[in-house]
Protein backbone atom coordinates (compact mmCIF):
# COMPACT_ATOMS: atom_id res chain seq x y z
CA UNK A 1 0.00 0.00 0.00
CA UNK A 2 0.97 3.60 -0.21
CA UNK A 3 2.12 4.83 3.13
CA UNK A 4 0.46 8.13 3.71
CA UNK A 5 2.37 9.39 6.69
CA UNK A 6 -0.21 11.29 8.70
CA UNK A 7 -3.22 9.95 6.82
CA UNK A 8 -6.21 12.27 6.52
CA UNK A 9 -9.49 10.54 7.07
CA UNK A 10 -12.78 12.30 6.50
CA UNK A 11 -14.80 9.24 5.45
CA UNK A 12 -18.00 8.40 7.32
CA UNK A 13 -18.54 5.10 9.12
CA UNK A 14 -20.54 2.40 7.28
CA UNK A 15 -22.01 1.20 10.56
CA UNK A 16 -20.93 -2.37 10.05
CA UNK A 17 -21.49 -3.81 13.49
CA UNK A 18 -22.77 -7.05 15.05
CA UNK A 19 -23.93 -8.88 11.94
CA UNK A 20 -20.62 -8.21 10.25
CA UNK A 21 -18.70 -9.22 13.36
CA UNK A 22 -20.48 -12.58 13.47
CA UNK A 23 -19.89 -13.05 9.74
CA UNK A 24 -16.17 -12.32 10.04
CA UNK A 25 -15.95 -14.77 12.95
CA UNK A 26 -17.84 -17.50 11.08
CA UNK A 27 -15.80 -16.95 7.92
CA UNK A 28 -12.55 -17.33 9.86
CA UNK A 29 -13.69 -20.59 11.43
CA UNK A 30 -15.05 -21.96 8.15
CA UNK A 31 -11.77 -21.24 6.34
CA UNK A 32 -9.51 -22.49 9.09
CA UNK A 33 -11.52 -25.69 9.56
CA UNK A 34 -11.56 -26.47 5.85
CA UNK A 35 -7.80 -25.96 5.68
CA UNK A 36 -7.09 -28.18 8.70
CA UNK A 37 -9.50 -30.89 7.57
CA UNK A 38 -7.99 -31.07 4.09
CA UNK A 39 -4.47 -31.11 5.46
CA UNK A 40 -5.24 -33.89 7.93
CA UNK A 41 -7.20 -36.03 5.48
CA UNK A 42 -4.62 -36.03 2.72
CA UNK A 43 -1.36 -35.30 4.51
CA UNK A 44 -2.05 -36.58 8.00
CA UNK A 45 -2.14 -40.13 9.35
CA UNK A 46 -5.07 -42.54 9.08
CA UNK A 47 -5.76 -41.77 12.75
CA UNK A 48 -6.45 -38.17 11.76
CA UNK A 49 -9.47 -39.05 9.62
CA UNK A 50 -12.04 -38.57 12.43
CA UNK A 51 -10.73 -35.05 13.09
CA UNK A 52 -10.68 -34.34 9.36
CA UNK A 53 -14.36 -35.26 9.23
CA UNK A 54 -15.06 -33.02 12.20
CA UNK A 55 -13.33 -30.23 10.30
CA UNK A 56 -15.40 -30.86 7.19
CA UNK A 57 -18.59 -30.52 9.20
CA UNK A 58 -17.76 -26.90 10.09
CA UNK A 59 -17.68 -24.89 6.80
CA UNK A 60 -21.30 -25.48 5.74
CA UNK A 61 -23.07 -24.27 8.89
CA UNK A 62 -20.51 -21.50 9.33
CA UNK A 63 -21.06 -20.36 5.74
CA UNK A 64 -24.83 -20.52 6.15
CA UNK A 65 -24.63 -18.47 9.34
CA UNK A 66 -22.27 -15.99 7.69
CA UNK A 67 -24.45 -15.59 4.61
CA UNK A 68 -27.48 -15.02 6.82
CA UNK A 69 -25.64 -12.35 8.79
CA UNK A 70 -24.46 -10.65 5.60
CA UNK A 71 -27.98 -10.60 4.26
CA UNK A 72 -29.48 -9.26 7.47
CA UNK A 73 -26.88 -6.49 7.53
CA UNK A 74 -28.12 -5.13 4.20
CA UNK A 75 -30.54 -2.22 4.37
CA UNK A 76 -32.51 -4.07 1.70
CA UNK A 77 -32.03 -7.77 2.58
CA UNK A 78 -34.37 -8.97 -0.16
CA UNK A 79 -31.98 -7.48 -2.70
CA UNK A 80 -29.06 -9.68 -1.59
CA UNK A 81 -29.03 -11.21 -5.07
CA UNK A 82 -28.12 -7.83 -6.56
CA UNK A 83 -24.57 -8.73 -5.45
CA UNK A 84 -24.35 -11.29 -8.24
CA UNK A 85 -26.93 -10.14 -10.78
CA UNK A 86 -26.76 -6.70 -12.37
CA UNK A 87 -30.23 -5.20 -12.27
CA UNK A 88 -29.30 -1.93 -13.95
CA UNK A 89 -31.86 -1.42 -16.74
CA UNK A 90 -30.39 -2.53 -20.05
CA UNK A 91 -27.34 -4.14 -18.46
CA UNK A 92 -28.81 -7.38 -17.16
CA UNK A 93 -26.11 -9.97 -16.50
CA UNK A 94 -23.80 -11.22 -13.79
CA UNK A 95 -22.06 -8.74 -11.49
CA UNK A 96 -18.37 -9.00 -10.78
CA UNK A 97 -16.22 -6.08 -9.70
CA UNK A 98 -12.61 -7.13 -9.16
CA UNK A 99 -11.68 -3.84 -7.47
CA UNK A 100 -13.94 -4.51 -4.51
CA UNK A 101 -13.27 -7.45 -2.18
CA UNK A 102 -16.99 -7.48 -1.35
CA UNK A 103 -17.82 -8.60 -4.88
CA UNK A 104 -14.92 -11.08 -5.03
CA UNK A 105 -15.90 -12.39 -1.60
CA UNK A 106 -19.53 -12.90 -2.52
CA UNK A 107 -18.52 -15.04 -5.47
CA UNK A 108 -16.03 -16.95 -3.30
CA UNK A 109 -18.84 -17.60 -0.82
CA UNK A 110 -21.24 -18.68 -3.52
CA UNK A 111 -18.81 -21.12 -5.14
CA UNK A 112 -17.29 -22.10 -1.80
CA UNK A 113 -20.66 -23.07 -0.38
CA UNK A 114 -20.92 -25.81 -3.02
CA UNK A 115 -17.61 -27.23 -1.80
CA UNK A 116 -18.77 -26.91 1.80
CA UNK A 117 -21.96 -28.80 1.00
CA UNK A 118 -20.08 -31.59 -0.78
CA UNK A 119 -17.55 -32.13 2.02
CA UNK A 120 -20.32 -31.92 4.63
CA UNK A 121 -22.26 -34.65 2.85
CA UNK A 122 -19.04 -36.57 2.30
CA UNK A 123 -18.28 -36.50 6.02
CA UNK A 124 -21.82 -37.66 6.82
CA UNK A 125 -21.43 -40.51 4.34
CA UNK A 126 -17.99 -41.48 5.63
CA UNK A 127 -19.40 -41.51 9.17
CA UNK A 128 -22.25 -43.73 8.01
CA UNK A 129 -24.85 -41.15 8.96
CA UNK A 130 -26.40 -41.20 5.50
CA UNK A 131 -26.74 -44.49 3.73
CA UNK A 132 -27.30 -44.31 0.01
CA UNK A 133 -25.32 -45.55 -2.99
CA UNK A 134 -24.77 -41.96 -4.06
CA UNK A 135 -23.39 -41.10 -0.62
CA UNK A 136 -20.97 -44.02 -0.83
CA UNK A 137 -19.82 -42.83 -4.25
CA UNK A 138 -19.34 -39.32 -2.92
CA UNK A 139 -17.24 -40.60 0.00
CA UNK A 140 -15.17 -42.72 -2.41
CA UNK A 141 -14.70 -39.70 -4.72
CA UNK A 142 -13.47 -37.51 -1.88
CA UNK A 143 -11.09 -40.26 -0.76
CA UNK A 144 -9.37 -40.48 -4.14
CA UNK A 145 -6.98 -38.26 -6.03
CA UNK A 146 -9.84 -36.37 -7.72
CA UNK A 147 -11.24 -35.72 -4.27
CA UNK A 148 -7.89 -34.42 -3.16
CA UNK A 149 -7.81 -31.96 -6.06
CA UNK A 150 -11.40 -30.98 -5.29
CA UNK A 151 -10.54 -30.30 -1.68
CA UNK A 152 -7.37 -28.39 -2.49
CA UNK A 153 -9.49 -26.07 -4.65
CA UNK A 154 -12.05 -25.85 -1.85
CA UNK A 155 -9.29 -25.07 0.63
CA UNK A 156 -7.95 -22.25 -1.51
CA UNK A 157 -11.47 -20.81 -1.71
CA UNK A 158 -12.03 -21.12 2.01
CA UNK A 159 -8.63 -19.73 2.96
CA UNK A 160 -9.64 -16.75 0.86
CA UNK A 161 -13.03 -16.55 2.60
CA UNK A 162 -11.32 -16.57 6.01
CA UNK A 163 -8.95 -13.80 5.01
CA UNK A 164 -10.58 -11.49 2.46
CA UNK A 165 -12.68 -9.89 5.16
CA UNK A 166 -9.54 -8.11 6.32
CA UNK A 167 -8.87 -6.85 2.79
CA UNK A 168 -12.51 -5.78 2.57
CA UNK A 169 -11.94 -3.49 5.53
CA UNK A 170 -8.62 -2.25 4.13
CA UNK A 171 -10.12 -1.37 0.74
CA UNK A 172 -11.87 1.70 2.09
CA UNK A 173 -10.93 5.15 3.27
CA UNK A 174 -11.65 4.44 6.94
CA UNK A 175 -9.08 5.21 9.60
CA UNK A 176 -7.27 2.12 10.92
CA UNK A 177 -8.68 -0.25 8.27
CA UNK A 178 -7.20 1.49 5.27
CA UNK A 179 -3.92 2.25 7.01
CA UNK A 180 -2.64 -1.30 6.93
CA UNK A 181 -2.15 -4.03 4.34
CA UNK A 182 -1.85 -6.83 6.90
CA UNK A 183 -5.45 -7.23 8.13
CA UNK A 184 -6.23 -10.04 5.66
CA UNK A 185 -3.23 -12.05 6.84
CA UNK A 186 -4.06 -11.36 10.47
CA UNK A 187 -7.64 -12.54 10.05
CA UNK A 188 -6.41 -15.71 8.35
CA UNK A 189 -3.93 -16.51 11.13
CA UNK A 190 -6.60 -15.73 13.70
CA UNK A 191 -9.09 -17.93 11.84
CA UNK A 192 -6.59 -20.80 11.90
CA UNK A 193 -5.94 -20.51 15.63
CA UNK A 194 -9.68 -20.19 16.25
CA UNK A 195 -10.35 -23.29 14.17
CA UNK A 196 -7.77 -25.23 16.16
CA UNK A 197 -9.64 -24.21 19.32
CA UNK A 198 -13.00 -25.14 17.81
CA UNK A 199 -11.76 -28.55 16.69
CA UNK A 200 -10.15 -29.15 20.10
CA UNK A 201 -13.54 -28.44 21.64
CA UNK A 202 -15.27 -30.77 19.21
CA UNK A 203 -12.82 -33.62 19.94
CA UNK A 204 -14.44 -33.86 23.35
CA UNK A 205 -17.62 -34.98 21.59
CA UNK A 206 -15.78 -37.46 19.39
CA UNK A 207 -13.34 -39.68 21.19
CA UNK A 208 -11.86 -41.23 18.04
CA UNK A 209 -10.55 -37.77 17.10
CA UNK A 210 -8.41 -37.60 20.26
CA UNK A 211 -5.24 -38.90 18.56
CA UNK A 212 -5.04 -35.68 16.56
CA UNK A 213 -4.89 -33.40 19.58
CA UNK A 214 -1.08 -33.36 19.47
CA UNK A 215 -1.22 -31.93 15.96
CA UNK A 216 -3.80 -29.35 17.02
CA UNK A 217 -1.77 -28.34 20.06
CA UNK A 218 1.43 -27.72 18.13
CA UNK A 219 -0.41 -26.20 15.18
CA UNK A 220 -2.30 -23.90 17.53
CA UNK A 221 0.95 -22.58 18.98
CA UNK A 222 2.40 -21.86 15.56
CA UNK A 223 -0.77 -20.26 14.21
CA UNK A 224 -1.04 -18.12 17.34
CA UNK A 225 2.58 -17.03 17.04
CA UNK A 226 1.86 -16.07 13.44
CA UNK A 227 -1.25 -14.21 14.59
CA UNK A 228 0.71 -12.28 17.19
CA UNK A 229 3.41 -11.44 14.66
CA UNK A 230 0.82 -10.11 12.22
CA UNK A 231 -0.94 -8.16 14.96
CA UNK A 232 2.37 -6.44 15.69
CA UNK A 233 2.80 -5.73 11.97
CA UNK A 234 -0.70 -4.23 11.79
CA UNK A 235 -0.08 -2.03 14.82
CA UNK A 236 3.27 -0.90 13.41
CA UNK A 237 1.62 0.13 10.17
CA UNK A 238 -0.93 2.10 12.17
CA UNK A 239 1.88 3.92 13.97
CA UNK A 240 3.22 4.86 10.56
CA UNK A 241 -0.14 6.35 9.63
CA UNK A 242 -0.80 7.80 13.09
CA UNK A 243 -4.08 6.00 13.62
CA UNK A 244 -2.84 3.72 16.39
CA UNK A 245 -4.49 6.00 18.96
CA UNK A 246 -7.85 5.45 17.26
CA UNK A 247 -7.46 1.67 17.39
CA UNK A 248 -6.27 1.64 20.99
CA UNK A 249 -8.70 4.20 22.36
CA UNK A 250 -9.93 3.51 25.89
CA UNK A 251 -13.33 1.91 25.09
CA UNK A 252 -11.63 -0.78 23.02
CA UNK A 253 -8.95 -1.74 25.53
CA UNK A 254 -11.09 -4.58 27.02
CA UNK A 255 -11.47 -6.04 23.53
CA UNK A 256 -7.73 -5.90 22.90
CA UNK A 257 -7.08 -7.49 26.30
CA UNK A 258 -9.54 -10.29 25.48
CA UNK A 259 -7.86 -10.80 22.11
CA UNK A 260 -4.48 -11.09 23.82
CA UNK A 261 -5.91 -13.34 26.53
CA UNK A 262 -7.08 -15.68 23.79
CA UNK A 263 -3.53 -15.93 22.49
CA UNK A 264 -1.90 -16.42 25.89
CA UNK A 265 -2.52 -20.17 26.43
CA UNK A 266 -0.91 -21.18 23.13
CA UNK A 267 1.94 -18.72 23.60
CA UNK A 268 2.47 -19.99 27.15
CA UNK A 269 2.62 -23.58 25.90
CA UNK A 270 5.03 -22.47 23.16
CA UNK A 271 7.28 -20.83 25.72
CA UNK A 272 7.14 -23.81 28.12
CA UNK A 273 7.05 -26.76 25.78
CA UNK A 274 8.35 -25.39 22.50
CA UNK A 275 7.00 -27.55 19.70
CA UNK A 276 6.55 -30.66 21.81
CA UNK A 277 2.96 -31.59 22.61
CA UNK A 278 2.31 -31.52 26.34
CA UNK A 279 -0.58 -33.39 27.88
CA UNK A 280 -3.12 -30.84 28.92
CA UNK A 281 -0.88 -27.82 28.27
CA UNK A 282 -2.26 -24.58 29.63
CA UNK A 283 -5.45 -26.38 30.68
CA UNK A 284 -3.54 -28.53 33.13
CA UNK A 285 -1.44 -25.58 34.28
CA UNK A 286 -4.44 -23.62 35.48
CA UNK A 287 -6.56 -26.67 36.32
CA UNK A 288 -9.33 -25.35 34.12
CA UNK A 289 -11.99 -27.52 32.56
CA UNK A 290 -10.93 -28.89 29.18
CA UNK A 291 -13.36 -26.63 27.32
CA UNK A 292 -12.21 -23.44 29.04
CA UNK A 293 -9.03 -22.70 27.10
CA UNK A 294 -10.47 -23.36 23.61
CA UNK A 295 -13.48 -21.26 24.58
CA UNK A 296 -11.17 -18.43 25.67
CA UNK A 297 -9.31 -18.67 22.36
CA UNK A 298 -12.59 -18.39 20.45
CA UNK A 299 -13.64 -15.38 22.51
CA UNK A 300 -10.26 -13.85 21.72
CA UNK A 301 -10.74 -14.44 17.99
CA UNK A 302 -14.12 -12.72 18.21
CA UNK A 303 -12.70 -9.85 20.29
CA UNK A 304 -9.86 -9.23 17.83
CA UNK A 305 -12.33 -8.71 15.00
CA UNK A 306 -14.60 -6.62 17.21
CA UNK A 307 -11.70 -4.37 18.19
CA UNK A 308 -10.90 -3.62 14.56
CA UNK A 309 -14.51 -3.29 13.42
CA UNK A 310 -15.70 -1.00 16.20
CA UNK A 311 -12.64 1.15 16.92
CA UNK A 312 -12.40 2.46 13.35
CA UNK A 313 -16.05 3.51 13.28
CA UNK A 314 -16.24 5.21 16.67
CA UNK B 1 -28.26 32.95 -19.73
CA UNK B 2 -29.53 29.40 -19.34
CA UNK B 3 -27.00 26.66 -20.06
CA UNK B 4 -27.89 24.33 -22.91
CA UNK B 5 -27.59 20.82 -21.54
CA UNK B 6 -26.51 18.13 -23.98
CA UNK B 7 -26.13 14.42 -23.10
CA UNK B 8 -22.57 13.23 -23.71
CA UNK B 9 -21.02 16.44 -22.45
CA UNK B 10 -19.44 16.69 -18.97
CA UNK B 11 -21.22 18.99 -16.51
CA UNK B 12 -20.52 19.98 -12.95
CA UNK B 13 -20.45 22.63 -10.27
CA UNK B 14 -17.91 25.32 -9.60
CA UNK B 15 -18.45 26.43 -6.01
CA UNK B 16 -16.76 29.76 -5.28
CA UNK B 17 -16.60 29.81 -1.49
CA UNK B 18 -15.34 33.42 -1.45
CA UNK B 19 -18.85 34.69 -2.24
CA UNK B 20 -20.90 32.22 -0.20
CA UNK B 21 -22.97 34.11 2.39
CA UNK B 22 -24.30 31.05 4.20
CA UNK B 23 -27.95 31.69 3.34
CA UNK B 24 -28.61 27.95 2.84
CA UNK B 25 -30.92 28.56 -0.09
CA UNK B 26 -29.06 25.71 -1.79
CA UNK B 27 -29.92 23.31 1.05
CA UNK B 28 -33.58 24.27 0.90
CA UNK B 29 -33.78 24.06 -2.89
CA UNK B 30 -32.09 20.66 -2.85
CA UNK B 31 -34.44 19.30 -0.21
CA UNK B 32 -37.51 20.66 -1.95
CA UNK B 33 -36.67 19.42 -5.42
CA UNK B 34 -35.44 16.00 -4.31
CA UNK B 35 -38.20 15.59 -1.71
CA UNK B 36 -35.68 14.89 1.02
CA UNK B 37 -37.02 14.62 4.55
CA UNK B 38 -35.99 17.01 7.26
CA UNK B 39 -33.83 15.42 9.86
CA UNK B 40 -35.00 14.87 13.40
CA UNK B 41 -33.07 17.74 14.90
CA UNK B 42 -32.82 19.87 11.78
CA UNK B 43 -34.73 22.77 13.28
CA UNK B 44 -32.76 22.65 16.49
CA UNK B 45 -29.54 24.49 17.09
CA UNK B 46 -26.55 22.16 17.04
CA UNK B 47 -24.46 24.64 18.98
CA UNK B 48 -22.19 24.76 15.97
CA UNK B 49 -22.49 28.32 14.84
CA UNK B 50 -25.21 28.79 12.24
CA UNK B 51 -25.10 25.21 11.04
CA UNK B 52 -28.24 23.18 11.68
CA UNK B 53 -27.87 20.28 9.28
CA UNK B 54 -24.43 19.33 10.52
CA UNK B 55 -23.19 17.20 7.66
CA UNK B 56 -23.90 15.72 4.27
CA UNK B 57 -25.88 12.51 4.57
CA UNK B 58 -28.63 10.45 3.00
CA UNK B 59 -31.20 13.19 3.30
CA UNK B 60 -28.99 16.28 3.15
CA UNK B 61 -27.26 16.45 -0.20
CA UNK B 62 -26.15 20.07 0.09
CA UNK B 63 -24.63 21.29 3.32
CA UNK B 64 -23.29 24.74 4.06
CA UNK B 65 -20.24 24.45 6.27
CA UNK B 66 -19.69 27.28 8.75
CA UNK B 67 -16.05 27.04 9.74
CA UNK B 68 -15.11 29.30 12.62
CA UNK B 69 -11.49 30.19 12.05
CA UNK B 70 -11.80 33.60 13.68
CA UNK B 71 -9.08 33.99 16.32
CA UNK B 72 -10.15 34.79 19.88
CA UNK B 73 -7.82 37.77 20.20
CA UNK B 74 -8.62 41.12 18.61
CA UNK B 75 -6.94 41.59 15.24
CA UNK B 76 -5.38 44.78 13.99
CA UNK B 77 -7.28 46.86 11.48
CA UNK B 78 -7.44 45.25 8.05
CA UNK B 79 -6.35 41.85 9.33
CA UNK B 80 -9.68 40.54 10.52
CA UNK B 81 -10.78 37.01 9.65
CA UNK B 82 -14.24 35.93 8.63
CA UNK B 83 -15.89 32.54 8.95
CA UNK B 84 -15.10 30.16 6.13
CA UNK B 85 -18.33 29.28 4.35
CA UNK B 86 -18.68 26.49 1.84
CA UNK B 87 -21.69 24.84 0.28
CA UNK B 88 -20.50 21.23 0.27
CA UNK B 89 -21.79 18.56 -2.08
CA UNK B 90 -20.85 15.27 -3.75
CA UNK B 91 -17.72 15.89 -5.81
CA UNK B 92 -18.70 13.54 -8.67
CA UNK B 93 -15.06 12.37 -8.85
CA UNK B 94 -13.64 11.19 -12.14
CA UNK B 95 -11.99 8.30 -10.25
CA UNK B 96 -14.83 7.72 -7.81
CA UNK B 97 -14.05 5.61 -4.73
CA UNK B 98 -17.74 4.75 -4.33
CA UNK B 99 -17.95 3.31 -7.85
CA UNK B 100 -14.76 1.34 -7.21
CA UNK B 101 -16.24 -0.58 -4.31
CA UNK B 102 -19.91 -0.88 -5.25
CA UNK B 103 -20.61 -4.62 -5.61
CA UNK B 104 -24.06 -4.27 -7.18
CA UNK B 105 -23.34 -1.86 -10.01
CA UNK B 106 -25.83 0.55 -8.45
CA UNK B 107 -23.42 3.47 -8.80
CA UNK B 108 -23.09 4.54 -12.39
CA UNK B 109 -21.70 7.42 -14.42
CA UNK B 110 -24.45 9.20 -16.30
CA UNK B 111 -24.52 10.67 -19.78
CA UNK B 112 -23.68 14.00 -18.12
CA UNK B 113 -20.47 12.51 -16.60
CA UNK B 114 -21.93 12.68 -13.11
CA UNK B 115 -21.99 9.91 -10.50
CA UNK B 116 -25.47 8.58 -9.72
CA UNK B 117 -26.76 5.95 -7.27
CA UNK B 118 -29.63 3.91 -8.70
CA UNK B 119 -32.10 3.68 -5.85
CA UNK B 120 -33.74 0.50 -7.09
CA UNK B 121 -30.44 -1.34 -7.61
CA UNK B 122 -28.64 -0.44 -4.36
CA UNK B 123 -29.10 -3.07 -1.65
CA UNK B 124 -27.67 -1.05 1.20
CA UNK B 125 -24.36 -2.85 1.79
CA UNK B 126 -22.83 0.53 2.70
CA UNK B 127 -19.39 -0.23 1.23
CA UNK B 128 -19.59 3.09 -0.63
CA UNK B 129 -19.98 4.91 2.69
CA UNK B 130 -16.74 3.35 3.95
CA UNK B 131 -14.99 4.31 0.73
CA UNK B 132 -16.12 7.88 0.05
CA UNK B 133 -13.23 10.09 1.18
CA UNK B 134 -15.54 13.10 1.53
CA UNK B 135 -18.17 11.57 3.84
CA UNK B 136 -20.82 12.40 1.25
CA UNK B 137 -22.84 9.18 1.04
CA UNK B 138 -25.15 7.88 3.74
CA UNK B 139 -28.30 5.82 4.08
CA UNK B 140 -31.51 7.70 3.42
CA UNK B 141 -33.75 6.59 6.26
CA UNK B 142 -36.95 6.80 4.20
CA UNK B 143 -35.68 5.03 1.09
CA UNK B 144 -33.35 2.74 3.09
CA UNK B 145 -30.57 2.75 0.50
CA UNK B 146 -27.38 4.76 0.06
CA UNK B 147 -28.07 8.22 -1.32
CA UNK B 148 -26.25 11.41 -2.23
CA UNK B 149 -26.42 14.36 -4.59
CA UNK B 150 -27.52 13.29 -8.06
CA UNK B 151 -26.48 16.62 -9.57
CA UNK B 152 -30.22 16.80 -10.20
CA UNK B 153 -30.06 14.06 -12.84
CA UNK B 154 -33.78 14.40 -13.49
CA UNK B 155 -33.49 18.15 -14.03
CA UNK B 156 -30.53 17.70 -16.39
CA UNK B 157 -32.57 15.21 -18.42
CA UNK B 158 -35.24 17.89 -18.66
CA UNK B 159 -32.71 20.53 -19.75
CA UNK B 160 -32.76 22.38 -16.41
CA UNK B 161 -29.81 23.32 -14.23
CA UNK B 162 -29.60 21.75 -10.75
CA UNK B 163 -31.86 23.26 -8.10
CA UNK B 164 -29.06 24.46 -5.80
CA UNK B 165 -27.26 26.39 -8.54
CA UNK B 166 -30.58 27.88 -9.64
CA UNK B 167 -31.34 29.03 -6.10
CA UNK B 168 -27.91 30.42 -5.16
CA UNK B 169 -28.31 34.21 -4.89
CA UNK B 170 -24.59 35.07 -5.08
CA UNK B 171 -23.51 32.67 -7.83
CA UNK B 172 -21.32 30.90 -5.33
CA UNK B 173 -22.65 27.70 -6.94
CA UNK B 174 -22.22 27.81 -10.69
CA UNK B 175 -23.38 25.04 -12.99
CA UNK B 176 -22.20 24.41 -16.53
CA UNK B 177 -20.01 22.43 -18.89
CA UNK B 178 -16.80 21.49 -17.07
CA UNK B 179 -14.42 23.22 -19.47
CA UNK B 180 -16.32 26.51 -19.13
CA UNK B 181 -16.39 26.21 -15.37
CA UNK B 182 -12.65 25.59 -15.21
CA UNK B 183 -11.96 28.69 -17.28
CA UNK B 184 -14.21 30.77 -15.04
CA UNK B 185 -12.56 29.35 -11.92
CA UNK B 186 -9.03 30.17 -13.07
CA UNK B 187 -10.04 33.74 -13.87
CA UNK B 188 -11.71 34.12 -10.50
CA UNK B 189 -8.65 32.77 -8.70
CA UNK B 190 -6.40 35.19 -10.61
CA UNK B 191 -8.69 38.09 -9.69
CA UNK B 192 -8.56 37.21 -6.00
CA UNK B 193 -4.79 36.81 -6.10
CA UNK B 194 -4.55 40.25 -7.76
CA UNK B 195 -6.63 41.63 -4.88
CA UNK B 196 -4.08 40.31 -2.41
CA UNK B 197 -6.06 37.23 -1.34
CA UNK B 198 -3.19 34.84 -1.93
CA UNK B 199 -4.87 32.10 0.12
CA UNK B 200 -7.48 31.57 -2.60
CA UNK B 201 -6.86 28.19 -4.21
CA UNK B 202 -8.70 25.88 -6.54
CA UNK B 203 -9.46 22.34 -5.37
CA UNK B 204 -10.32 19.54 -7.77
CA UNK B 205 -10.24 21.59 -10.97
CA UNK B 206 -7.35 19.53 -12.34
CA UNK B 207 -6.52 15.83 -12.23
CA UNK B 208 -4.48 15.95 -9.00
CA UNK B 209 -7.46 14.99 -6.83
CA UNK B 210 -9.24 11.78 -7.87
CA UNK B 211 -8.54 12.47 -11.51
CA UNK B 212 -10.50 15.71 -11.30
CA UNK B 213 -13.78 16.60 -9.62
CA UNK B 214 -16.91 17.51 -11.53
CA UNK B 215 -17.90 19.53 -8.47
CA UNK B 216 -14.80 21.56 -7.69
CA UNK B 217 -14.17 24.50 -5.39
CA UNK B 218 -12.40 27.77 -4.95
CA UNK B 219 -11.28 27.67 -1.32
CA UNK B 220 -10.06 30.44 0.97
CA UNK B 221 -7.89 28.16 3.11
CA UNK B 222 -6.14 24.81 2.86
CA UNK B 223 -8.39 21.90 1.79
CA UNK B 224 -8.01 20.26 5.21
CA UNK B 225 -9.77 23.23 6.82
CA UNK B 226 -12.90 22.23 4.86
CA UNK B 227 -12.47 18.50 5.62
CA UNK B 228 -11.18 17.84 2.13
CA UNK B 229 -8.14 15.57 1.78
CA UNK B 230 -5.21 17.31 0.13
CA UNK B 231 -3.80 15.99 -3.14
CA UNK B 232 -1.26 13.74 -1.38
CA UNK B 233 -4.01 12.11 0.68
CA UNK B 234 -6.63 11.81 -2.03
CA UNK B 235 -6.16 8.06 -2.48
CA UNK B 236 -8.43 5.36 -3.82
CA UNK B 237 -9.53 2.42 -1.65
CA UNK B 238 -8.29 -0.05 -4.26
CA UNK B 239 -4.71 0.90 -3.40
CA UNK B 240 -4.91 -1.74 -0.66
CA UNK B 241 -6.07 -4.62 -2.87
CA UNK B 242 -2.64 -5.83 -3.97
CA UNK B 243 -0.95 -5.50 -0.56
CA UNK B 244 -3.93 -7.13 1.14
CA UNK B 245 -4.03 -10.13 -1.19
CA UNK B 246 -0.24 -10.56 -1.05
CA UNK B 247 -0.53 -10.49 2.75
CA UNK B 248 -3.09 -13.30 2.57
CA UNK B 249 -0.86 -15.34 0.26
CA UNK B 250 2.17 -14.92 2.51
CA UNK B 251 0.16 -15.87 5.60
CA UNK B 252 -1.33 -18.89 3.84
CA UNK B 253 2.17 -20.12 2.94
CA UNK B 254 3.32 -19.64 6.54
CA UNK B 255 0.15 -21.35 7.77
CA UNK B 256 0.82 -24.36 5.55
CA UNK B 257 4.43 -24.42 6.73
CA UNK B 258 3.17 -24.35 10.34
CA UNK B 259 0.85 -27.29 9.66
CA UNK B 260 3.73 -29.29 8.19
CA UNK B 261 5.84 -28.58 11.28
CA UNK B 262 2.93 -29.53 13.56
CA UNK B 263 2.58 -32.84 11.70
CA UNK B 264 6.26 -33.61 12.25
CA UNK B 265 6.31 -32.54 15.87
CA UNK B 266 3.06 -34.11 17.02
CA UNK B 267 4.63 -37.25 18.46
CA UNK B 268 7.71 -35.65 19.96
CA UNK B 269 6.36 -35.16 23.48
CA UNK B 270 3.89 -36.65 25.89
CA UNK B 271 0.82 -35.92 23.81
CA UNK B 272 -2.11 -38.23 23.32
CA UNK B 273 -1.12 -39.58 19.93
CA UNK B 274 -1.09 -43.34 20.10
CA UNK B 275 2.23 -44.98 19.31
CA UNK B 276 2.45 -46.48 15.89
CA UNK B 277 0.45 -43.88 13.98
CA UNK B 278 2.75 -43.55 11.04
CA UNK B 279 3.27 -40.24 9.32
CA UNK B 280 2.59 -40.08 5.66
CA UNK B 281 -0.10 -39.65 3.20
CA UNK B 282 -3.43 -41.30 3.71
CA UNK B 283 -4.16 -43.82 1.07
Amino acid sequence: MTSLGAAQHFAGAPEWTWYILVYFFAAGLAGGSYFLATFLRYWGTPADEPLARLGFYVPLPATALGALMLTLDLNQPLRFWHMVVNTTPGEFGLNFNSTTPMSVGVWALLVGSVFALVVFLGALAADGRIRHPLADRLAAFLDGSAGRTFNVVGTVLYVFIAAYTGVLLAVSNQPVWSDTWALGGLFLASGLSGSVALLLLLTHFRRDAAPSRGFLEVGGRLFTALELLLLVVVLLTLIDDRTLDTALDLPWIPLWLLALAGMLPALRDFAVGGLRPTTGGAVAAVRAPAWAVPALVLVGVLALRAAFIFSAQA
Amino acid sequence: MATKITPGEAYGFFTDTSVCIGCKACEVACKEWNQLPEEEDELDFLGQSLDNTGELNGSTWRHVQFIDNVPDETMSEGNGRAFLLMSDVCKHCKHASCMDVCPTGAIIRTEFDTVFIQEDVCNGCRDCIAACPYDVIDVNEERNVAQKCTLCYDRLQGGMEPACAKACPTDSIQFGPLDDLRDRAKKREATLHAQGLKEANLYGHDDKVYGGLNAFFLLMDKPEAYKLPNAANAVLPQRNNLGGYLGIFGTAVLGLFSAVIARRQRNMGGGEDPAGTSEGERT
